[in-house]
């Protein structure tokens, strides 16, 4: 069965052609006025790797690439909404909102979804959004920490990062962070499961060919958290990645895990340079 | 599937007298069809939105019958005539009796 | 939404039926049909539905429907379990007689949009939408 399902995926890779996005020149401009850049040159540290970093908005159908044209034909809204409610809504024992101490999500979140995970001096480690949002919730308003993929994280870092859109996504790598940064690096390319497949094995060495009749990305985030037309809801980063490791046949890791913040820090950064398009639409 | 059920709508605020606009319509809701299986096996229940209206000062502009087939968050896009400045509300109406309802207000100019 | 192996299996296989021949229109489109035109005979002029040729994912497949000077416009998926998906009727206010929307398809089917117009005729129009099973799907 190993083997069968072995050549039934090198059958795949191998038959697949050359690179075919949807259209590759087209242009990404939501509600007619942010221009998304979906296609730039590589960070630095991607050289030897990638010479151009590809949005995977470019990797889908004309069809859903329209979804995320408009934010009223982009589902990912409805949940941008919810989050924006629970923003302004007083949860736990200290009687405080997000809003209490951060006032307008528009002024004190712009900017705020491009440079994460990032490294903060207060904990002494590399945190993601929804750590920082746990936090909040646990040290600050007295609440109960969301879920790390749960609905209600999944919407306010949609809320958040909808602030951000249009900002080049600028992930620091160095100084404290750089630690953490190569153990998300070494994680990418490393082969796991029964599968033995890396995160690079499809997204940098096979990006544009067909896994099936799909079109394999470059494993960008900058998109997230993304509305999939699969499940019709928000998925997270670390909801994403589990996904992907456990179709390795492998044991993945936990959301909010070391192991996941390290490898969102680097997958994250592998996209520096593309706009932050929180909510993408994806197959 | 009364909470968490929250309209979204684009509608212009103004329009000339006669003008005619294109309104975009989303809400959320499972769209749970009655075809699929839990974990056990069982059956799960349909529930679903099943009508959806858009009425512009009592005159109807769309009445849409809808069934399991429509997508999870339901869309739609249609047109409608403005004839003079008034209350456009949109209504959906759930299997379970519930009805999520939204107005927007459209001026003349 | 989480997929056993049995799961998997059965959807390859109905993938692999799919791919060689689209469903036929079952007879409860054909049903639903009746029920809508009273067995009138269909025209096919002035009526234009809009279906990608291949849907990136069944779950959401976006189509319109126009039909200048209909009363109403249903839509049906022949090969879907019940084949009935929406039915628009146009009121005094429709600025137009279009309308647009997102549905379910099972697999590869005719999807059918009948407009009653005005007068009582009806017309037709159908178009066959090729759904495609994902990658790994993470």
């Amino acid at each position: 069965m190993k083997i069968k399902a072995l050549t039934a995926i090198a059958a795949v890779l191998l038959s697949a052609p050359a690179f075919v996005a949807a259209d590759e020149d087209a242009e990404l401009i939501v509600n007619g006025e942010i221009e998304m850049v979906t296609k730039t040159a590589a960070a630095p540290h991607l050289e030897g790797a990638l010479d151009e970093v590809l949005s995977g908005w470019l990797f889908r159908a004309d069809e859903t690439q329209s979804l995320q044209a408009d934010d009223f034909d982009n589902p990912g809204m409805i949940f941008v909404d919810q989050g924006m409610d629970d923003w302004g809504t007083v949860d736990g024992s200290e009687g405080k909102s997000c809003a209490s101490c951060h006032g307008d999500v528009e002024d004190s979140m712009a900017g705020i979804r491009a440079e994460y995970p990032k490294w903060n001096d207060t904990a002494g480690e590399v945190r993601t959004m929804a750590q920082m949002i746990n936090e909040c919730r646990v040290d600050r308003m007295g609440a109960e920490a969301h879920g790390y993929t749960s609905a209600k994280m999944a919407r306010m870092e949609a809320l958040i990062s909808v602030q951000s859109r249009g900002m080049p996504v600028n992930v620091a790598i160095d100084g404290p962070a750089a630690d953490m940064w190569a153990q998300g690096k070494e994680m990418f390319y490393s082969r796991t499961g029964q599968l033995e497949l890396s995160c690079a094995s499809c997204h940098e060495e096979n990006y544009g060919n067909r896994i099936r009749s799909d079109h394999l990305s470059q494993g960008h985030i900058n998109g997230f958290p993304v509305y999939r037309l699969k499940n019709a809801k928000l998925t997270t980063p670390h909801g994403r990645f589990k996904g992907c490791v456990r179709d390795t046949r492998a044991q993945t890791y936990s959301p909010g895990s070391d192991d996941f913040v390290a490898l969102e820090l680097y997958v994250a950064s592998r996209g520096n340079g593309l706009s932050v398009e929180g909510v993408s639409v994806r197959n | 599937m009364a909470s968490g059920v929250k309209p979204r709508v684009k509608a212009p605020k103004k329009a000339a007298a006669g003008e005619i606009v294109t309104i975009k319509t989303l809400i959320s809701h499972k769209m749970e069809s009655g075809q699929r299986k839990d974990g056990d096996g069982n059956p799960i229940p349909r529930s679903i939105i099943n009508r959806f209206t858009c009425d512009f000062d009592g005159m109807n502009v769309i009445d849409v019958e809808m069934a399991p087939a429509i997508s999870t968050n339901p869309y739609f896009q249609f047109d409608a005539m403005i004839p003079g400045a008034g209350d456009m509300v949109f209504t959906w109406y759930d299997d379970d009796g519930d009805v999520y309802s939204t107005t927007k207000s459209i001026a003349i100019g | 939404m989480e997929f056993s192996r049995r799961d998997t299996l059965v959807l390859g296989l109905g993938a692999a039926v799919a791919t060689v021949l689209p469903f036929r229109a079952f007879a409860a489109a054909d049903e639903a049909i009746a029920a809508f035109t009273g067995g009138a005979e269909m025209g096919t002029a002035g009526i234009t539905l809009t279906a990608p040729e291949i849907a990136e994912n069944g779950n959401t497949v976006p189509i319109s429907v126009s039909a200048a000077g209909a009363a109403s416009i249903i839509v049906l998926a022949s090969g879907n379990p019940t084949p009935e998906v929406a039915t628009f009727n146009f009121g005094e206010l429709a600025g137009s007689q279009d309308a647009a929307t997102r549905m379910r398809l099972a697999g590869t089917q005719d999807v059918i949009a009948i407009a009653k117009m005005a007068d009582g005729s009806f017309v037709k129009a159908s178009s066959t939408v090729k759904v495609t099973i994902g990658g790994c799907g993470g």
